[in-house]
């Protein structure tokens, strides 16, 4: 094992109440330092997944049947929601659950019950102020009055006051303005950097999440059905054309399963 | 002249009644806002802190100082059993089966204070001063006005707590998104345990309040029903709620007990929780709809 991985997900197969399966045989790993994105269309199974790894899938009912999940190398099947937060794996799960009724500050205070047990000293809130000075500006506020760029600098605010070691992102561009997301995702490059937190991307926006990370998985109904080095995936015809909107072919429209499964059976009768 | 002076006694007195329905109100909110639990049992949990403080002070022989805290912490010990066993296994079941368990303890409770006490109504050992109180002109029966101070000294400390202690953040944000409560590192489990000990170690202590004023039976439970109309009116998740509804339905009580009647009393009661409901569903300062039961 040259590799150092922070997260590995091995074969894991997940059912929500019991019934529907949802992820089928999904593996993938973040090396420690990185940035992997996670693609996929809508209801691919990309929360889905996040949420199996942060253990929060059980509130929805929803378990994972089969695989495993290990975190900086270990099994992490048992081990309740809020100790994985303990531990260095921090959720910013999609759109944004701030906590609506307290302040900017409170949710920030809420936040350091992550670092409970960890022997760490707190983090002060004014790294979070420094990557988002508007957060200072607006911290004696209710955070259901941010804008939905602010909730979503609060979301990752929280996630820096835990000092993670794994950041999980869901969908951190839904709903904000390019101008927005583009300030955002710079952001979350220098935390990766500066803070040397290792990131698990999860996008719809294909052509933001190729800004910022080295790696990328692209998921369809529950499997990874291509991943490899973003410099490889940015010029794979398949996703230019259906993830990143290019190629040009006319068929921009279509979804890229139809077109896959079109191209499977071609495959298949020739 | 004489009947303003009998209406403002009235007015006292109600209040007086008002504070401990307030602070029972408290205990009954705590518990809905962290774990969404309607805690029916909360009257039967306030009587039990009566009995517990009656077994302490006559039973052992305590003075009251030892004999409250101790009724207190019963009532908390019990409170955190409780959590444990038997609503935290039905996390995640309906609300109604879980609204049942709470019928069905409250029962319990009843049955085994009369195995222990039997049915018969008892007195508490006196343990507030005696000597009148007089506000103005009006008169205050002592044992109400000691019972107010004590009621708004706790949930004075109960308002603060949650709003400035971290504690009171992990609950409120527990109430407001239990995933997003998690996902920061909250324990949540723990913030239920901490809710239902805080909320019945309350009770308890406003058990033995109402217990010293009216005495103790097994069928003292009831008060439970008032207080489930204070927290309907203020709104089951609203702090605030539980305060204004108290004293709105302590006076209302005591004004239609004074120039109706005591049998009016009830009937005044659920009178102002239907005109409330028809005009704010959701009680005056709750937030959430109230769930069909
Ligand atoms: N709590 C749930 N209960 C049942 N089905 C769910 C639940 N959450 C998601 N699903 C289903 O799982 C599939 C994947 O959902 P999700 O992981 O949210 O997709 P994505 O994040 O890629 O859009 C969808 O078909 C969705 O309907
Ligand atoms: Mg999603």
């Amino acid at each position: 094992m040259a590799e150092d991985l922070v997260l590995e997900v091995n074969n894991i197969e997940v059912v929500y109440n019991r019934t529907i399966q949802v992820l089928r045989g999904l593996s993938l790993r973040v090396p420690r330092g990185a940035i992997v994105a996670l693609l996929g269309s809508n209801g691919a199974g990309k929360s889905t997944t996040l949420k199996a790894v942060s253990r929060l899938l059980p509130l929805e009912d929803g378990e994972i049947t089969a695989g495993q999940v290990a975190f900086e190398g270990e099994d992490i099947g048992q081990i309740t929601p809020h100790a994985l937060v303990r531990r260095g794996l921090f959720h910013v799960m999609e759109g944004r659950r701030v906590f609506e009724d307290l302040t900017v500050e409170e949710n920030l205070t809420a936040a350091t019950f992550a670092l409970s047990g960890r022997g760490v000293p707190p983090t002060p809130f004014d790294l979070v102020y420094s990557y988002f000075p508007r957060l200072y500006e607006r911290r004696k506020g209710l955070a259901g009055y941010l804008s939905g760029g602010e909730q979503q600098m609060l979301a990752i605010g929280r996630a820096l006051i835990a000092q993670p070691k794994l950041m999980l992102l869901d969908e951190p561009s839904l709903g904000l303005s390019p101008k927005l997301v583009e300030e955002i995702f710079s952001i979350i490059a220098r935390i990766n950097a500066e803070q040397g937190v290792s990131m698990l991307l999860v996008e719809q926006n294909a052509a933001v999440a190729f800004a910022v990370a080295s790696y990328g998985y692209i998921l369809e109904t529950g499997k990874v059905v291509i991943d490899g080095p973003t410099e490889r995936l940015v010029r794979d015809q398949d996703v230019r054309e259906f993830y990143l909107g290019l190629g040009g072919s006319g068929a921009a429209r279509k979804s890229y399963r139809e077109v896959k499964h079109y191209k499977r059976r071609k495959r298949w009768l020739s | 002249m004489t009947d303003w002076l009998f209406l403002a006694e009235v007015c006292l007195a109600g209040i007086g009644a008002g504070a401990l329905y307030a602070l029972t109100g408290v205990a009954f909110v705590l518990i809905y806002k962290a774990t969404r639990v309607v805690n029916l049992a909360i009257g039967e949990i306030l009587m039990l802190g009566g009995y517990a403080f009656l077994g302490f002070a006559a039973g052992w022989g305590l003075p009251a100082w030892a004999a409250l805290p101790l009724a207190v912490l019963c009532g908390g010990l019990f409170g955190a059993v409780v959590e444990r066993t038997l609503i935290r296994p039905m996390l995640g079941e309906s609300p109604i089966s879980v609204f049942m368990v709470t019928v069905g303890l409250g029962s319990m409770l009843v049955g085994a204070v009369e195995l222990g006490w039997g049915a018969d109504p008892l007195r508490l050992p006196e343990f507030v001063p005696n000597r009148p109180v007089f506000i103005g002109e009006a008169y205050l029966a002592p044992k109400v006005a000691y019972g107010f101070v004590a009621a708004s000294l706790v949930i004075a400390a109960f308002v603060l707590a949650f709003r400035f202690s971290r504690s009171g953040v992990a609950l409120r944000a527990t109430a407001g998104d239990q995933g997003a409560a998690y996902s920061v590192g909250i324990d949540v489990p723990r913030v239920f345990s901490l809710a239902w000990t805080a909320a019945c170690a309350t009770a308890a202590g406003a058990g033995v309040l109402v217990g010293s004023i009216g005495g103790i039976s097994p069928t003292m439970g009831v008060f439970g029903l008032s207080v489930l109309v204070v927290v309907i009116v203020g709104g089951l998740d609203s702090i605030m709620g539980a305060l204004v509804g108290g004293l709105l339905v302590g006076l209302i009580e005591a004004l239609a007990g004074a120039f109706l009647g005591g049998e009016y009393k009830l009937l005044a009661t659920f009178g102002l929780l239907i005109l409330i409901l028809m005009l704010r569903p959701y009680g005056l300062f709750g937030t959430h709809e109230i769930e069909r039961l």
